[in-house]
């Protein structure tokens, strides 16, 4: 029998830290070679930790939630034959979060009387229950009575699991039950079927959410923003690609407004290539990039990802399409790869199926730029001559101030809009 | 014969319907209860009553057999000597008492109470077949109470020297070599006692543990005690059939081999009696083999309940009762659903062995953070005194608000102490609850305030 010690393996390119965001095996568990032990969560891609190895776990190094340093011990592993802890070896770091179990002697008719149980005792004492006196029943849980308590309340059409238990344990008394119905509370007779609901789910920000949160964060607490809105006429453009859509050949993806928007975005900043840009703000340089990388940003199941479509500048439309497809799909599975969701330039966020006339776009730090597409809707617009239905969508797109003035932000918004409601623009080389 | 018309029409006087069927007229419900046999059902005429009844006198006799020569306890007697023919008469006289009383207890509550053999011919009419003809009865409501019976093994049919638990009761003498097939909680029950009482017994059992619904914890002390009994136990093995005076097995390494047997006593468990009594001119809904209930055990007809074992585990007559009596109030127009916490059961084996609420691992499948410990009776000083020191009583509780979830014990005599399991998990008691309630001294009741203590982290006399 030998100890076998894992550490948490560099997981990318100048990753230092991870996040531990699930465990798949728990203490005690008997893991075979490659099995998957826990997941660590870097920058935005999630990463398995296998295990090289056959044992039986006998320690954890962390709680889901907790950063941990690459390199610093994961998981401890009792195996067959020698490990790779020797004794007087470096000793693990840190004394173990949870220790070891240690079994209770289990009584034995025969067996002396066992020593004196030194139980981990939840100190408690009558006075101070482990629970708040009031306290309020997680949803879900069935109410605690005394049968005379259910027997009352079943009398007086009072559904328990309406009535507060004031009781040890959230147990329902006599008193309760007395208040409830004495406060007018809502009995089965009444039945309006509305209920107060009192419970509160605590919820720990961990993983992408909390990524999400940091990146809002450095966003907020760095970025000066200004939003720029105006409307686009995209009735030409929408002719177009319908048109396109309609005559594509097959195996080419189905056109959105993105491949468009995109294309676009390639040329404005091709005039103001500051704004695609990295701004380096604590070396205080604007790092300004031939390349378009255009950040996607997109819902997924778990919640907001930007997978990154690499060199814009140099796909055609329908390669654009077929990219935003892949990588869409990749986010929403959760199959993206940190490459794939890292080094964007530029960034494009759409709540436009949703709904929504305008929206203040949070720049993608440390971008310097975003643009967000809002919903498209038919509306009366005067030609000169008369009201004319035209297909209408609100651009709004922020800018960070710090470096980008708002007459280069109009200007820019203003180039998009000339592309778009011309589409062939888009198609010309300048 | 003119047509009964009834408020309500119980089928089944065992131990659900006939509590239904009082309650109801205690609650001034016309009631009919119909049943072919004696009243009572298998519980008092030839389950848990007449069971207890043998066991009881197995107990006897082995303290009497202990006691022939030399013992440590400091008494001595003669060789002990069993007439069974007068146990079972005696059995029976208790038997005959309690079915008597059942029948007094309807009469007193103006229960119409009917012999005979009750079949639907839809879903408010039954046609009872009496020996003095057919008689009609027509009730807003039914209870279908028809129970449960000892399932029989294909191969070896019940008959002969092949017998289930009911011919066990009725013996006319020890058998000299008895074989059971099935260690479930009757299969040992009647093996226990008949061990005591001079049979060789071999139990059989198809799965590799005795007693599969309790942890191994809880039945070792009686795995230990039938090894002390002289009780033969064959894991993994299978009964393939009856062979002359013997019992043909596959046992676990696939050896075929015949254990003597005068008589094969084969419990392997009990099937809800759902055939033969019309089910199929009523449009039931079923739950596997048995019927579909809701919490105010409501069949899928209007007006139609079940309530007991034909409507599923545990089969227990303490189950049936509760939801006969929550059925009657329910069809007098009261309030009722099934609200219960905990339905105990006890293996009145030796020693007996007895679980309320959830034990360790069902608390852990149902999410719950728990902290459990044990108080065995070796360090309870009246288990001492009464040599019945193997066992232990054992707490499960919830870790955040020491709710007590479960209860389980293992230890002689403690069946009794079911009655405090099961007020404490009704009553939702903490663990401060039972240990702050003074249990009374010398008592087998105390390792249970102990097992409180003990979880807490502060026991006192371990």
């Amino acid at each position: 029998m030998g100890e076998y010690v894992i550490k948490l393996p560099d997981v990318g390119e100048g990753v230092a830290e991870a996040e531990l965001v699930e465990w798949l095996v728990d203490i005690g568990a008997n893991v075979r070679e490659d099995d998957v032990l826990a997941s660590v969560m870097t920058d935005k891609a999630t990463v398995e930790i296998p295990s090289p190895v056959e044992g039986k776990i006998v320690w954890q190094g962390g709680k889901v939630g907790e950063v941990m340093a690459v390199g610093s011990p994961l998981v401890r592993l009792e195996i067959e034959g020698e490990g790779n802890v020797k004794p007087g070896d470096e000793p693990v770091p840190a004394a173990p979060k949870e220790p070891p179990k240690k079994e209770e002697p289990k009584p034995k008719a025969d067996a002396p009387k066992p020593a004196p149980a030194k139980a981990p005792a939840p100190k408690t004492n009558g006075a101070s229950s482990p629970m708040p006196a009031a306290a309020m029943r997680p949803e879900g849980e069935k109410p605690l009575a005394s049968p005379a308590v259910r027997k009352r309340a079943a009398e007086a059409g009072v559904d328990l699991r309406r009535v507060m238990g004031g009781g040890p344990a959230g147990r329902i008394t006599h008193e309760d039950l007395d208040a409830f119905i004495a406060s007018g509370g809502e009995t089965g007779a009444r039945g309006t079927g509305l209920t107060r609901n009192m419970s509160v789910t605590e919820t720990p920000v961990i993983g992408l959410r909390r990524k999400i949160a940091e990146k809002m964060e450095a966003s907020h607490a760095r970025i000066v923003p200004i939003t720029y809105v105006d409307e686009i006429d995209m009735t030409a453009l929408e002719d177009l690609r319908a048109q396109l859509n309609s005559d594509r050949k097959e195996g080419r993806p189905k056109l959105t407004l993105l491949p468009f928007l995109m294309r676009a975005m390639v040329k404005a900043v091709a005039d103001q290539p500051h704004l695609n840009a990295i701004y380096d703000d604590e070396a205080g340089v604007v790092h300004q990039h031939g390349a378009v990388h255009i950040g996607i940003a997109a819902q997924t199941p778990n919640g907001l990802m930007v997978p990154v479509v690499h060199h814009a500048e140099a796909r055609d439309i329908w390669d654009c399409a077929s990219e935003v497809g892949r990588l869409s799909e990749a986010a929403k599975t959760g199959k993206a790869s940190r490459d794939e969701l890292s080094g964007s330039t530029i960034t494009i966020t759409s709540l436009g199926a949703i709904g929504g006339i305008v929206t203040t776009p949070v720049i993608n730090h440390p971008e310097v730029a975003i643009v967000g597409v809002n919903k498209m809707q038919t509306l009366p617009r005067w030609d000169g001559q008369e009201f004319r239905p035209r297909k209408i969508m609100n651009l709004s797109s922020s800018f960070d101030h710090r470096v980008v003035d708002g007459y280069d932000a109009a200007v820019f918004v203003q180039r998009i809009k000339a592309l778009l409601e011309n589409p062939a623009m888009i198609f010309i080389e300048d | 014969m003119a047509i009964i018309d009834c408020k309500l029409l119980v089928i089944g006087a065992g131990p659900g319907g006939y509590v239904a069927a009082i309650r109801a007229g205690q609650l001034g419900l016309d009631t009919v209860i119909v049943e072919a046999e004696a009243h009572g059902g298998t519980c008092l005429n030839v389950g848990c009553i007449p069971s207890k009844a043998l066991i009881h006198v197995a107990d006897e006799f082995e303290k009497a057999t202990h006691f022939a020569g030399e013992s440590a306890i400091g008494i001595s007697s003669g060789k002990p000597k069993i007439d069974l023919k007068k146990t079972v008469a005696w059995k029976d006289g208790i038997v005959k008492r309690l079915t008597g009383g059942v029948g007094g207890l309807l009469k007193k509550n103006k229960v119409r109470a009917i012999k005979g053999w009750a079949c639907f011919v839809d879903g408010k009419t039954v046609e009872v077949k009496t020996s003095e003809g057919v008689e009609t009865v027509r009730a807003e409501n039914v209870i279908i109470a028809t129970g449960s019976k000892a399932v029989e093994l294909p191969f070896m049919p019940f008959g002969g020297d092949v017998i289930s638990s009911t011919e066990a009761l009725d013996l006319a003498s020890p058998p000299k070599n008895l074989a059971v097939v099935g260690a479930g909680y009757i299969g040992l029950e009647m093996g226990i006692a008949f061990a005591k009482l001079g049979s060789k017994v071999t139990v059989v059992e198809a799965l590799d543990r005795i007693l599969p619904l309790y942890d191994k914890d809880m039945t070792r002390p009686v795995a230990k005690k039938m090894k002390s009994l002289g009780m033969e136990v064959l894991l993994g093995a299978k009964a393939k059939g009856a062979k002359g005076k013997g019992l043909e097995i596959e046992t676990k390494d696939g050896e075929i081999k015949i254990i003597p047997a005068d008589k094969i006593l084969v419990t392997v468990g009990r099937a809800p009696l759902t055939e033969g009594w019309g089910r199929e001119n009523l449009a039931l809904d079923m739950d596997g083999r048995f019927i579909k209930i809701d919490d105010q055990c409501r069949a899928s007809m209007t007006g139609v309940y079940a309530i007991g074992d034909v409507t599923g585990e545990p089969m227990l007559a303490h189950r049936a009762m509760a939801q006969g009596e929550m059925v009657a109030e329910i069809i007098a127009g009261e309030n009722r659903s099934w609200d219960k916490v905990a339905i105990p059961a006890i293996c009145f084996t030796d020693p007996e062995v007895l679980s309320a609420g959830l034990s360790p691992e069902e608390a852990k499948d149902a999410g719950f953070d728990t902290i459990t410990q044990v108080f065995p009776f070796s360090a309870n000083g009246r288990a001492m005194t009464m040599e019945a020191e193997d066992g232990f009583i054992r707490i499960v509780a919830r870790k955040d608000n020491h709710l007590v979830l479960g209860i389980q014990a293992v230890g002689g005599g403690v069946a009794e102490l079911s009655a405090s399991f099961g007020l404490a998990l009704e009553m939702g008691a903490r663990l401060e609850d039972i240990a702050g309630t003074i249990h009374a001294h010398p008592t087998q009741g105390e390792a249970f305030q102990e097992a409180a203590l003990r979880t807490l982290g502060h026991a006192l006399h371990i």
